[in-house]
């Protein structure tokens, strides 16, 4: 096993981390005449979250599947861990960054356990001959990816999920699952495109608890939500995104208070005098109706 | 399926217990009517026309009739499972059995094979008024039989699999089932006559109707699963056992040869079609490449290349060369998706066999004369083994086709290892992603297009050495025996079949060839009627007839009863422990 996994938890990597992973560039996308994502530059340091916010069609995805290769940014770079990656999702995967997806795409007629293992792809390495042959090599990676599957099945708490049909898993386990799945690819930096849309307050909060047990494990994380108590509880900073554009970067704290993001997510550039704290986690969840 | 229902639910329960004895008396009259001549002369079928003598279909229509009785009166006997002693005992293992539904089905199959045989006779006699007093007993036994079991309030359904059986009962239940299937196919091979055959073909679907209704199928696959190695090992015993069944006749064994070149190259299509989903409509032409290749190389005088290897290393050439031609059409097409691969695949194979007629000389290489191909390609010598020679063995003398049929099985095996192996792997895991969410796979770090490329070149590979076999057993290769026709009668197979598993493909390689090889009157039909076939499993069971259970599950994502039952009995390599 590698030394990036999430169970071997290294509290001090929060204080000590601040190794610059992602580093995002005047990264701007461009299809056609819509300019989707707009000179934003981003940088997450090992061991920190980031939260990314902003309104519907603000270019959060977009500027994520620039981030992971989906896409190849019009113009600006990305470098991991100091690298520029070629942008190809499966480079991106293999360098130590993964995703889930907004709308949940596990492998519906797959097992948990299998999903968790397709996981493992990137980092196994048995190919044709040694599948056919099945020498000792074979066996002793086959028991290991599964062993390793099990294992993260639990870390998520899902422990004797494994041989449910991921389509026949309730909604909070399917996400859960995708979050194993991707931490199956052992990341440094995993990202969340909008982990708990749909969940209850109390699925929510385990997704939280969750989250926080990923991070203080060492990893990276970014997050993408319009559960605004939700960001401000988890992230150290929050970036957030209008129009293609940055609108302000700082710290959970400042982003809350900042009149800027209230008028972006309501649109009332007059009222900024209930921009209370709790007032922006209720309007954020309405302009995200 | 929605077929209009006619009995009722209500009406099963008010006519459960006459239902009963009604299929209870059909089966019996059946049953009896085969000591009663069927039809006036003995020329139909295998002569039914003797008072007090059944003929071989008749006995097995009285099998059949009798299992019917037995099934349907179940229901009465099952209450002494509560008192002491064996015969009690076995009749708990019975209350797991689905007896309702088993007579259910076999009052389908019962009509069936009846209207099969009737029919026959009418036909090759001349008329209805040919068929005797005891042929219309058989059907009004068969007829009371299916109403009467179509009264029957559908039973339990069955949990064989549950029953603990000790191992060695297993074992030689495979064993015989093998054995049994052996003698059975051995049999239907070896009539000439068409509606012998049919009816041959029709008991058999009857009868495997009522073993996996039963649920004995579920106890059967379970004792299979438990059992592997005795199940891939005796299957392949009981191929290699048949050529002793056939007396040194050709006839058979080259029917049977074909068919083992056919099914072979339809299960290495299976892994392209079934396991990575990509759809080839010109997989022939990788057949066809294995053969031009052993060709120029082979001992022919009309072989183009001088270097003659031994066949060995032929073999892998000519798996070589088609694994190249897959790479050469895949690595363009494989980046695009499904539809695009399907058109430039059926372009490829055109591409292919026209490229070949075109190599005469004239429009040029001479490398293949052209359409008229390499003919008088010599017999195999491997090891000093003559595969031309007739080698009597115990006793029985083993012809031509013999020895190529057994090349074959080797051959056979390689590919179902490939199959089976590579299904069951990181790479297998990886196709299934694939198939399942080309996106997702892609960015959970699966190579999608080398895994895609893998698939293509490596059943490429398989069909290159079944062609290098195919060139010998033909003895000459011309590129007429490589059109598109062939290519979808490949995929015909794999679909009919079932996407994903060997037993399926090779169910549906066997019924593709041996059908319209014994069947004369289909074979002129034969495109009609396979179309037809298709667009009835296309509506009825897309999966094929021994799908692949993954398979179901992508098919039928909407029918929830039927996922949680597939769910729940998810074979080994599902589950989370081994």
């Amino acid at each position: 096993m590698s030394s990036q996994t999430p169970t071997v938890a290294s509290t001090e990597s929060r204080h000590v981390g601040k190794e610059e992973i992602l580093a995002a560039r005047s990264v701007t996308m461009r299809f056609g005449g819509l300019v989707a994502v707009d000179n934003v530059d981003f940088t997450v340091h090992s061991g920190e979250i980031v939260g990314l916010i902003g309104p519907n069609g603000a270019g959060k995805t977009t500027f994520f599947n620039c981030l992971t290769g989906l896409y190849k940014p019009t113009s600006g770079e990305v470098r991991f861990s100091g690298q520029v990656l070629p942008p190809k999702p499966r480079s991106v995967v293999v360098a130590g960054m993964a995703r889930t997806f907004q709308n949940i795409r596990l492998f519906p007629n797959m097992t948990a356990l299998e999903n968790v293992m397709v996981g493992r792809y990137c980092r196994t390495s048995a190919m044709a001959l040694t599948s056919i042959l099945r020498g000792p090599k074979y066996r002793r990676e086959e028991e290991a990816t599964r062993a390793r599957a099990v294992e993260l099945l639990d870390y998520v708490g899902m422990k004797g999920q494994g041989g449910h049909l991921a389509r026949n898993l309730p909604y909070g386990d399917q996400r859960r699952l995708e979050i194993a799945r991707a931490l199956a690819t052992d990341p440094k930096l995993l990202l969340l495109d909008e982990p708990t849309a749909g969940m209850n307050p109390q699925e929510t909060r385990q997704a939280e608890e969750l989250i926080f047990k990923i991070r203080d494990s060492g990893l990276a994380i970014v997050v993408i939500e319009h559960d605004m108590r939700f960001i401000f509880n988890l992230c150290d900073r929050v970036l957030c995104l209008v129009r293609g554009k940055t609108l302000i970067e700082g710290t959970a704290a400042e982003v809350q208070s900042d009149p800027r993001v209230i008028e972006a997510y309501i649109g009332s550039p007059d009222s900024d005098d209930e921009a209370s704290g709790s007032d922006v986690a209720t309007e954020g969840e309405a302009g995200n109706a | 399926m929605n077929v209009p229902t006619i009995v009722t639910p209500e009406l099963q329960k008010r006519f459960h217990v006459p239902g009963r004895i009604a299929a209870l008396a059909g089966g019996l009259l059946l049953a009896a009517s085969a000591y009663l001549p069927w039809a006036y002369d003995g020329d139909a079928l295998d002569n039914m026309a003797f008072l007090g003598g059944p003929s071989t279909l008749q006995f097995l229509g009285a099998l059949l009739g009798l299992l019917l009785a037995v099934s349907a009166g179940m229901a009465w006997v099952e209450p002494w499972a509560d008192r002491k002693g064996i015969l009690p005992r076995l009749l708990m293992v019975s209350r797991r059995a689905g007896w309702t539904r088993g007579t259910k089905a076999l009052g389908v199959g019962l009509l069936g094979f009846i209207a099969v045989v009737l029919i026959a006779i009418a036909l090759e006699l001349g008329g209805l008024v040919t068929i005797e007093y005891g042929g219309w007993v058989a059907l009004a036994g068969a007829l009371l039989g299916f109403v009467g079991s179509r009264l029957l309030t559908p039973g339990r359904a069955p949990s064989l699999e549950k029953v603990k059986t000790p191992a060695w009962l297993e074992i030689v239940s495979i064993a015989v089932l093998l054995l049994v299937a052996l003698l059975l196919a051995a049999y239907a091979l070896n009539q000439n006559d068409g509606g012998t055959f049919l009816s041959i073909l029709a008991f058999i679907g009857a009868l495997v109707a009522f073993i996996l209704r039963v649920g004995a199928g579920g106890w059967l696959s379970a004792a299979g699963q438990r059992h592997r190695n005795v199940l891939v090992f005796s299957s392949f015993a009981v191929a290699f056992l048949f050529p002793f069944t056939q007396n040194g006749s050709d006839a058979n064994m080259s029917i049977a040869t074909q068919v083992l070149i056919f099914a072979a190259t339809a299960v290495g299509l299976n892994i392209v079609v079934g396991l990575a989903g990509l759809l080839d409509l010109g997989y022939i032409a990788f057949l066809g490449a294995g053969a031009f290749t052993a060709a120029t190389m082979s001992q022919s005088a009309f072989a183009t290349i001088g270097w003659k290897p031994p066949f060995i290393v032929v073999m892998l050439i000519a798996g070589l060369v088609s694994a190249t031609l897959g790479l050469i059409i895949g690595s363009p097409t494989l980046r695009v998706s499904g539809d695009y691969l399907a058109i430039v695949t059926l372009a490829f194979g055109e591409i292919f066999r026209i490229s070949m007629s075109n190599l005469d000389g004239s429009d040029g290489p001479d490398l293949v004369h052209g359409s008229s191909g390499i003919p008088a390609i010599p017999n195999l010598n491997l090891f000093g083994f003559d595969f031309g020679k007739v080698h009597t063995v115990l006793g029985i003398p083993l012809g031509r086709f013999s020895n190529y049929f057994f090349l074959m099985l080797l051959i056979m095996a390689l590919i179902v290892l490939v199959f089976t192996r590579l299904n069951h792997s990181r790479i297998g895991r990886g196709w299934v992603a694939i198939r399942e969410d080309e996106k997702a796979a892609e960015a959970m770090g699966v190579n999608v297009f080398g895994l895609k490329l893998l698939a293509f070149a490596g059943g490429a590979f398989l069909a290159g050495l079944a062609g290098a076999v195919k060139a010998h057993v033909d003895q000459s290769v011309t590129p007429d025996q490589y059109i598109f026709l062939e290519s979808a009668f490949l995929l015909a197979a794999v679909v009919l079949g079932g996407m994903g598993t060997v037993m399926g493909v090779l169910l549906g390689a066997a019924l593709l060839k041996l059908v319209p090889e014994k069947l004369r009157f289909v074979n002129e039909y034969r495109m009609l009627i396979f179309g037809l076939l298709m667009v009835l499993m296309m509506r009825f069971r897309p999966e094929g007839m021994i799908p692949n259970q993954r398979r179901v599950l992508e098919f039928h994502s909407d029918d929830e009863e039927l996922v949680e039952e597939i769910e729940e009995d998810l074979p080994y390599e599902f589950a989370e422990e081994h």
